[in-house]
């Protein structure tokens, strides 16, 4: 599991291939620091610009949030790498639960 | 380091079991434990059944009865279901996928103190004024109310053994995942390993809900919140959810390992390959899943409404789907197979019929029209004990048969396991077939008398006289326990004769580090493919090598022991007596002091020598 094909030490593999491997490993995850910091400048925005309501700010927020969360995982912690698929997995399950309990939780409860 | 091989003495004996990380001792000990709660559990129900033999009975108070209920479904439950199951997971999971032991066997000691120390907790409530006495459910309506420490002990009780049970999962999901042999790919594991698998998933998704419900209840009980107080704007109903969103993924925890064991047994007994493998692997994900979209079937008649009833009574229902693609498998197993009646596949072949009824009133209830009327009768604890009794315990006598050899080294009588069986299966029905029709009739659970002149009194005379044959069987069992450590008859590998996976590969009991050589693994029923080319064992997949193996150690117990410690200095501390918070704080102390050692201290276990390997080998110790 892990990200072992990535830095495996193996001295098989070519190293021409590893440095090109990484150079583009490292734009990606460049432009999406780049990306994230300009996410949170809109989220500031949203809030200083006077004219919205919030009940658009903070649905945009919580939008640009996931956004956020989905950069963090796939570019910085490598999920898009291969050997991540349990972790995916259980991931996506734990989400899915999650949300259906809070679903249930804002439709019918009667608070 | 060939100590192990030498007698011991008692005292050092209980020392190892005390420090041990090896998962083949663990089990051992979920299994006494589990097996002693068991029967506390066993005779709270034995006291039930005595009270409501007859009418207007005065057996036991309305009171002390509220508490006797409330602790038999808590015990069953949380303390001798669960970690039955988990003795068998540990026991056996590890073996089926070649592994020599689960990812991290400190954590695994951890989850079995854990446990254990919650449950002994949970249970000294007998002797401070009064146990729990809310109902197994503890819903916050009546818990909020309930005076004394009962329930207090149920949620710091509760809180303790359920952190063990969730480190425990997660220790099993990280083994399955990392630890498999070579060439044990996910869809070439033994069904019981997949049903783990699954269960600590649903473990892992399932108990913080619980872990979050109990401890608002804790804040609202000892420090004065208001989250379930009506009158202070909180909402009781936020507990019910809380509590099923944990409950019925909970019950699937328990009948999907039962359901694991069952598929190991109808292939050796048949011996013939499990029919639709990769359905029934499917079928169990698919369990798994679904068993979150269902909870509030549990709460059709709290008001949710007709729209979520409905979308909560059809995923219900769908549930059904995947079960019976299940039991079909399991027939068409059976079928054609040469079928062996040992004792194992006595439960296993009354496991079916006994489980559908429990299926079928299953849906019954789930017509969320229809549960108006059922709902809190005896018709759902008829329906409830169909599938946890025909189903889990079922299981967990046919387990204790099957695998006994493989963890202790002796065989159980068959014929008295036969016995045992015959005086339970007839008990067992006479108890609870009966109870479907007094709730039908009327009778409401949870009372503890009733009047003469109703028309309840035969039914719960027989009801009662049921849970004697049940009563019986299990010191059948017991004697037939007994009588074979007493006896002490060594068996060899495969004691079945008919073994297909890599546990039976292997001497019984395994030694320590389970394999000499990891197996080479070829196909589903691994050691079954083997035995077919006409070898005797399984192929190597390594050359011989020092083994790498975990030390023992005494801290699981005393991190443990701590947060017992803790829990009394907390539940004491509302009547605020003086030494509660000390004793808090000394509880917290040790646990923290225990875990600070943990981590400064390097441990990095110890390495068998590949001379000691080739050594055992001339004195006769197989691997
Ligand atoms: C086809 C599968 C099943 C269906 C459709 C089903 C449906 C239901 C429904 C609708 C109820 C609520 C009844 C009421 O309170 O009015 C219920 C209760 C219950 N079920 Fe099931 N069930 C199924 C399988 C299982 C299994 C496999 C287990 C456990 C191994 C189980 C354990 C329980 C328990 C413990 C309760 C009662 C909880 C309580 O109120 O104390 N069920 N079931
Ligand atoms: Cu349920």
């Amino acid at each position: 599991m892990a990200n072992s094909q990535l830095n495996s030490g193996n001295p098989r593999v070519d190293i021409e291939y590893r440095r090109k491997k990484s150079a583009e490993e490292m734009r990606h995850q460049v432009v999406s620091f780049a990306l994230m910091i300009f996410l949170t400048l809109i989220a500031f925005a949203a809030v200083a610009i006077k004219g919205f309501s919030a009940w658009f700010i903070v649905p945009f927020i919580l939008l640009l949030a996931v956004v956020q969360v989905i950069f963090q995982l796939y570019y910085f912690m490598h999920m898009s790498h291969k050997g991540h698929e349990a972790p995916s997995m259980f991931l996506y399950s734990g989400l899915l639960v999650g949300l259906v309990t809070v679903l249930a939780f804002s439709t019918i409860i009667w608070w | 380091m060939s100590t192990y091989a030498q007698k011991k003495g008692f005292g050092a004996t209980i020392w190892d079991y005390l420090t041990t990380v090896d998962h083949k001792k663990i089990a051992i000990l979920y299994l006494i434990a589990g097996g002693l709660f068991f029967v506390v559990g066993g005779l709270e129900a034995v006291f039930i059944r005595i009270q409501l033999a007859v009418p207007n009975n005065d057996f036991v108070s309305a009171g002390l009865f509220n508490e006797i209920i409330t602790m038999h479904g808590t015990t069953m439950i949380f303390l001798a279901a669960m970690p039955l199951v988990f003795a068998f997971m540990n026991a056996v999971m590890p073996l089926q996928i070649g592994a020599r032991d689960v990812a991290f066997p400190f954590v695994n000691a951890l989850g079995f103190w854990l446990f254990f120390f919650g449950g002994v907790f949970l249970n000294l409530s007998w002797f401070f004024d009064g146990a729990p006495d809310a109902g197994w459910t503890s819903y916050a309506s009546l818990a909020m109310a309930s005076k004394g420490h009962g329930v207090d002990f149920y949620v710091l009780g509760l809180q303790i053994s359920g952190l063990g049970t969730l480190i425990g999962g997660i220790n099993f999901l990280v083994t399955i995942i990392n630890m498999r042999a070579p060439g044990m790919t996910y869809m070439r594991m033994p069904l019981f390993t997949w049903t783990t698998f699954v269960t600590s998933a649903l473990i892992l998704f399932a108990f913080p809900p619980l872990t979050v419900g109990l401890v608002l209840m804790m804040f609202d009980r000892m420090f004065g919140s208001n989250f379930f107080v009506t009158t202070m704007g909180g909402n009781t109903v936020i507990w019910e959810h809380l509590f099923w969103i944990f409950g019925h993924p909970e019950v699937y925890i328990l009948i999907l390992p039962a359901f694991g064991i069952f598929s190991e047994i109808f292939p050796i007994f048949s011996r013939k390959r499990l029919f639709g493998y990769s359905s029934m692997v499917f079928a169990t994900v698919l369990i798994g899943f679904l068993g979150f979209m269902v909870w509030a079937h549990h709460m059709f008649t709290t008001g949710l409404g007709p729209v979520a009833n409905a979308i909560f009574a059809v995923a219900t229902m769908a549930i059904g789907v995947p079960t019976g693609i299940k039991i079909f498998n399991w027939l068409l197993t059976i079928w054609g197979g040469s079928v062996k009646f040992t004792t194992p596949m006595h439960w296993a072949l009354a496991f079916i019929p006994s489980f559908l009824a429990g299926g079928v009133t299953g849906v019954m209830l789930a017509a969320a029209a229809a549960d108006y009327q059922y709902h809190d009768t005896y018709f759902v604890v008829a329906h409830f004990h169909y599938v946890i009794v025909g189903g889990v315990v079922f299981a967990i006598f046919a387990g204790t048969h099957l695998y006994w050899p493989k963890m202790f080294g002796t065989m159980l009588s068959e014929t008295l396991g036969k016995i045992t069986f015959w005086l339970f299966f007839i008990g067992f029905h006479m108890t609870f077939f009966i109870q479907h029709f007094l709730g039908l009739w009327g009778m409401p659970r949870r009372v503890f008398t009733y009047l003469p002149g109703q028309g309840f009194e035969t039914s719960n005379l027989i009801s009662s006289i049921g849970a004697a044959f049940m009563s019986l069987a299990v010191i059948v069992l017991l004697y037939n326990i007994i009588m074979t450590s007493v006896k002490n008859v060594k068996v060899g590998n495969d004691p079945w004769g008919d073994g297909r996976t890599l546990e039976w590969s292997l001497p019984s009991p395994p030694p320590f580090y389970n394999f000499k050589q990891l197996p080479l693994v070829r196909g589903l029923d691994a050691y079954w493919l083997e035995k077919m080319d006409g070898k005797k064992g399984m192929t190597p997949a390594e050359p011989l090598g020092d083994i790498h193996m975990p030390n023992s150690s005494i801290l699981p117990f005393v991190i443990a022991f701590g947060l017992f410690v803790a829990a009394f200095g907390a539940l004491f501390n509302m009547d605020d007596k003086a030494w509660s918070v000390p004793v808090l704080i000394i509880g917290l102390l040790i646990t923290f002091g225990a875990m600070f050692l943990r981590s400064v201290k390097d441990d990095h276990g110890f390495h068998i020598h590949k001379e000691e390997l080739i050594d055992d080998e001339d004195k006769g110790v197989k691997a």
